[in-house]
């Protein structure tokens, strides 16, 4: 069911609150094991929540745009006093002292957190295998990764555990694992929704994100969730969707990137990429093809700017005030400081650490992270150019439909290189969703494999970026979301 | 070679926390002296997810501080990561102003009419306190964690260990003046640090060391004439006695420094540029509003106290050197009374009683004593009606908390002097029986002698008869006797 047919059923009373979330809590139980979706379900907070709001109901309150509807959150999301460990051993059983804003607004619209969801540690993955906590399954072929490192929340919205789930996106944690978990996957503008009790990651490209069952949930996400907050100096206020004309597809015009059609893009993921593009044209969308060279160095610009401020944004972690704190036999205040992050941060996570901390060294910084600071203002320029030629920018989210889990796992490059088209949206703080374009067979026989397309809009135009979305969502085929085989059989 | 031959050249960082309600990042109260962590929250604890929002009245204080030594201010600055490992350091790093401090420039000038050049003066928020002390644990108290600091750094324009002590109290007035900060060193609102270097005047600089440890502006004297003296005894020796460029502590006890970390532990801090929060903006209009409120300065008020009321150089500088002093004085100035009697008495009896704590804490909500008293009983000490030791023993017990109003104080404790000519006549009569002697050596012009009568009647008077009257008295009847 939809996120609104379930708040329409909420509201006329056709369902209880409560129900919603044991049966929600019920498919979770039985599908976790499969798919390890969950790192905890939140059953009593939940359902006593689900019997206030029923309570509320029953009493004539309003009900809110999202009355009843249950949601997954990534575990680096902040619930007062409940676990939040981000998928690393370090902070387990770290139990925050404050909740989110956005898990708050949710729950202040009505929504219902049903349990934490696991991702690769402290977001840095592509894959969901970077964790100690459980490595999420892909519901389409359960042997291969649903994509990372918001790779719980994919799985739960894949498998229709929940009709949406909280994920967080720096530089393509929401739209990759969207695009091969075959849901729809929204990464709003830098600042359009609070980062407060998001656990930082890159604090310059850092975003909430969610990722959701159908198209037109995402705009009534995006309106909760979107807008300043006092807590967080960075938000800033987004533009609504626009006139009637702004929300249509006829006349769109649409940019496509030479860069994004590069090679080690998977023949398949094109083929499905240019049905989607002769598609939008049939309905009116003018295709016009732009440049963003920058693009093309993406990525060692986002390894430079994401580790620098990883290294600073992890060294909190020291076990002095929370957290597991290792003490070995030297009593020194170092001694613990190291043997405390040499037991809590998994391999990934040191790696970038160690990168961050080189990029940012005396007489390193200059010629990495100042130059990766440069290279990203003039990307942001290569952006601003092109959206005075085209409404938004289309192109394959990730070059490859889901790979095998293990993989990857031993060459940090080829983990790293699949992140090239999510990161210059992420870089230049736009706005980006990833659509579902229909599924791709393997060669090899067996499994069916969702593809995702990407729109990227200029800053701000997150709502009219929703709205193109769903207008494209009722053309029909090629852009059709499907639950997963696996689940829904 | 002598000491003589090398002339010190020294530059100071202050650290001086503002006198905001709240923290630089959160809603916090900005104390001292609270239980430990007791002033905490998800911000300035470093929680994961927490972050920080600009206090703006932390900006209007640094911009004061700015205004009062006529530095720059940036319309724009920014701020950034100063990154270490440190158990009182809750998130890792110091959100600090590295490339673009708020304020560059300004100075402050010395007595001798040398300027003390500042580089810059920028904005950042303080750490909290490691407690090493209680056992074999480390304990971390986190109130101070987040509150605003500025921090001015000169250039290295000293060249003497008084110059850095009158530099740092005449800086210390000014903030305190402007309403920055407490500047109080012993709760570490106030802290500085020293670079000292020796060179032959017209050769280059020589090497740096840096001074830490430094709890009070004696301590900063006694620091630099040690450091001076060590460094110069190095160059004397010469070769295999170099100066090491590094960190030193003075260690007060024994009146030495000694070596903290050389330069080659000096941390690498892996400056960056903050991104959780955007530019800080300095409007005009903010700028202009402080300006506005900006109090009148030391300097200024010890000209006006000079020039404008009469004062002696001495009084005007002890009135300007403390906000509680100069406030008081301006306000019992007002009701009248004299500049001169007035700074007498706030100098014999107001100051001394402010080293007091009890006296200091209640100055901190309005005046020790209020103006309006002042004025009255230094009226009253002008006019003969009450004695001048009388005045200040009234004041001595207003500023203590005295409840009882002037009157009654004056009565209670007997302080009125007695102005009634026939009790002083008769007083004066009975002092000069059987002191002929007296009287003749009075007659004889030894004025002095009249001293020994005057003795007797404040005797027979309990100090109440009024000692000009019974002087003058005195005198008339001598000189009566006589005829």
């Amino acid at each position: 069911m939809s996120l609104s047919q379930l708040a329409r059923a909420l509201a006329d009373g056709t369902r209880s609150a409560r129900s919603t979330v044991q049966a929600t809590l019920a498919s979770c139980e039985r599908a976790n094991p499969r798919l390890a979706a969950f790192q905890a379900l939140a059953a009593t907070d939940a359902l006593a929540c689900a019997e206030r709001l029923d309570a509320a109901l029953a009493a004539g309150a309003e009900p809110g745009p999202l009355a009843g509807v249950p949601f997954a959150t990534k575990a680096n999301l902040c619930i007062a006093e409940r676990e939040t460990n981000c998928g690393s051993a370090l902070l387990a059983g770290y139990r925050p002292p404050y909740t989110a804003t956005a898990v708050e607004r949710l729950v202040a619209a009505g929504a219902i957190p049903i349990g934490t969801t696991n991702m690769d540690e402290f977001g840095m993955g592509s894959s969901g295998e970077n964790t100690c906590y459980g490595i999420a399954r892909n519901p389409w072929d359960l042997g291969r990764t649903p994509g990372g490192s918001s790779s719980g929340s994919a799985v739960s919205v894949a498998a229709g555990l929940v009709p949406f789930a909280l994920g967080s996106d720096t530089g393509g944690s929401v739209r990759q694992p969207a695009a091969l978990s075959g849901v729809f996957g929204l990464k709003p503008s830098y600042g359009a929704v609070s980062r407060y009790g998001l656990v930082a990651f890159a604090s310059s490209l850092d975003v909430v994100g969610v990722l959701a069952a159908e198209a037109t949930d995402l705009a009534t996400l995006l309106a909760v969730l979107a807008g300043p907050d006092p807590l967080d100096a960075t938000t800033v206020r987004i533009e609504g969707p626009g006139n009637e004309a702004d929300r249509e597809l006829d006349g769109l015009v649409v940019g496509v990137a030479r860069e994004t059609f590069g090679p080690g893009l998977d023949p398949r993921v094109e083929a499905r990429t240019n049905e989607a593009l002769a598609a939008l044209e049939r309905a009116g969308c003018v295709l016009r093809e732009v440049s963003l060279p920058l693009a093309g160095q993406a990525v060692p610009i986002y390894y430079v700017i994401a580790t620098g401020e990883a290294s600073s944004n992890l060294a909190r972690y020291d076990g002095v005030r929370y957290g597991r704190r290792v003490q070995g036999d030297d009593p020194s205040l170092d001694a613990m400081f190291e043997a405390t992050r040499a037991a809590g941060f998994g391999d990934e996570v040191k790696r970038r650490i160690l990168l961050g901390t080189y990029v940012l060294s005396a007489g390193y910084a200059q010629h990495w992270y100042t130059k990766a600071l440069r290279a990203r203002r003039r990307l942001v320029h290569e952006f601003d150019a092109a959206f005075r030629e085209v409404d938004v920018l289309l192109g394959p989210t990730t070059p490859t439909p889901a790979f095998h889990l293990g993989e990857r796992v031993d060459d940090p490059l080829a983990m790293y290189a699949c992140d090239h088209l999510t990161v210059p949206a992420s870089l230049a703080g736009l706005p980006a969703v990833s659509a579902p374009v229909g599924t791709v067979d393997d060669p090899a026989g067996g499994a069916t494999l969702p593809v995702g397309l990407q729109w990227v809009g200029p800053r701000g135009s997150d709502a009219r970026l929703c709205a193109l979305v769903a207008a494209a969502d009722r053309l029909g085929a090629p852009f059709t979301s499907a639950l997963a085989p696996e689940v829904s059989a | 070679m002598t000491n003589a031959d090398y002339a010190a050249v020294i530059g100071l960082e202050v650290h001086c926390q503002l006198g905001t309600r709240t923290k630089l990042f959160c809603g916090c109260r900005n104390t001292f002296g609270e239980p430990p962590n007791t002033h905490v929250c998800p911000v300035c604890s470093g929680q994961p997810g927490a972050l920080p929002v600009l206090n703006e009245a932390a900006v209007r204080l640094a911009v004061r501080a700015a205004l009062a030594v006529e530095g720059t201010i940036r319309a724009t600055s920014d701020f950034d990561r100063k990154n270490y490992f440190y158990c009182d350091l809750p998130k890792g790093y110091q959100i600090t102003q590295f490339d673009a401090p708020y304020c560059q420039g300004g100075g402050v000038r010395l007595a001798s009419g040398r300027t003390v050049r500042l580089r810059r003066i920028h904005l950042e928020e303080d750490a909290g306190k490691a407690i090493h002390d209680r056992g074999d644990a480390t304990l971390v108290d986190l109130n101070r964690a987040g509150v605003p600091l500025i921090e001015a750094v000169t250039e290295a324009d000293l060249q003497t260990a008084d110059e850095a002590h009158e530099f740092l109290t005449a800086l210390k007035e000014m903030l305190r003046f402007a309403g920055v900060s407490d500047c109080d060193m012993e709760k570490g609102s106030l802290r500085c640090d020293v670079n000292v270097s020796l060179h032959r005047p017209g050769e280059p600089w020589g090497t740096k060391v840096e001074l830490k440890n430094l709890n009070s502006f004696r301590f900063v004297r006694d620091s630099l004439e040690h450091e001076i003296a060590r460094q110069s005894g190095l160059l004397e020796r010469g070769a295999g006695h170099e100066i090491r460029q590094e960190t030193r502590l003075w260690d007060a006890d024994r009146a030495e420094t000694r070596v903290m970390r050389s330069k080659e532990d000096a941390d690498d801090y892996r400056y960056f540029p903050e991104p959780d929060l955007p530019a800080l903006v300095i409007p005009a209009t903010l700028i202009e509003a402080e300006r506005a409120a900006l109090p009148e300065l030391p300097a200024a008020k010890r000209a006006r106290y000079t020039e404008t009321l009469g004062l002696s150089a001495y009084d005007a500088d002890l009135l300007s050197s403390d906000p509680v002093v100069a406030h008081l004085f301006e306000a019992a100035l007002e009701t009248a009374a004299s500049p001169k009697s007035l700074a007498n008495l706030i100098a014999n009896e107001v100051v001394p009683a402010l080293a007091e704590p009890a006296v200091r804490a209640r100055a901190e909500h309005g005046h020790p004593v209020a103006p309006a008293d002042l004025a009255r009983v230094t009226r009253e000490v002008e006019s003969g009606a009450i004695h001048a030791n009388g005045g200040r023993r009234v004041l001595e017990l207003l500023v203590r908390g005295d409840e009882r109003d002037v009157d009654r104080i004056l009565q209670e404790e007997h302080l009125l002097l007695v102005t009634d000519e026939a009790a002083l006549e008769r007083w004066c009569r009975q002092a000069l029986v059987g002191r002929e002697d007296v009287a003749r050596e009075v007659r004889a012009g030894k004025t002095k002698a009249i001293g020994a009568l005057m003795g007797a009647v404040m005797k027979a008077s309990h100090g109440q008869a009024a000692p000009e009257r019974v002087r003058a008295l005195l005198q008339r009847m001598i000189d009566e006797s006589e005829a």
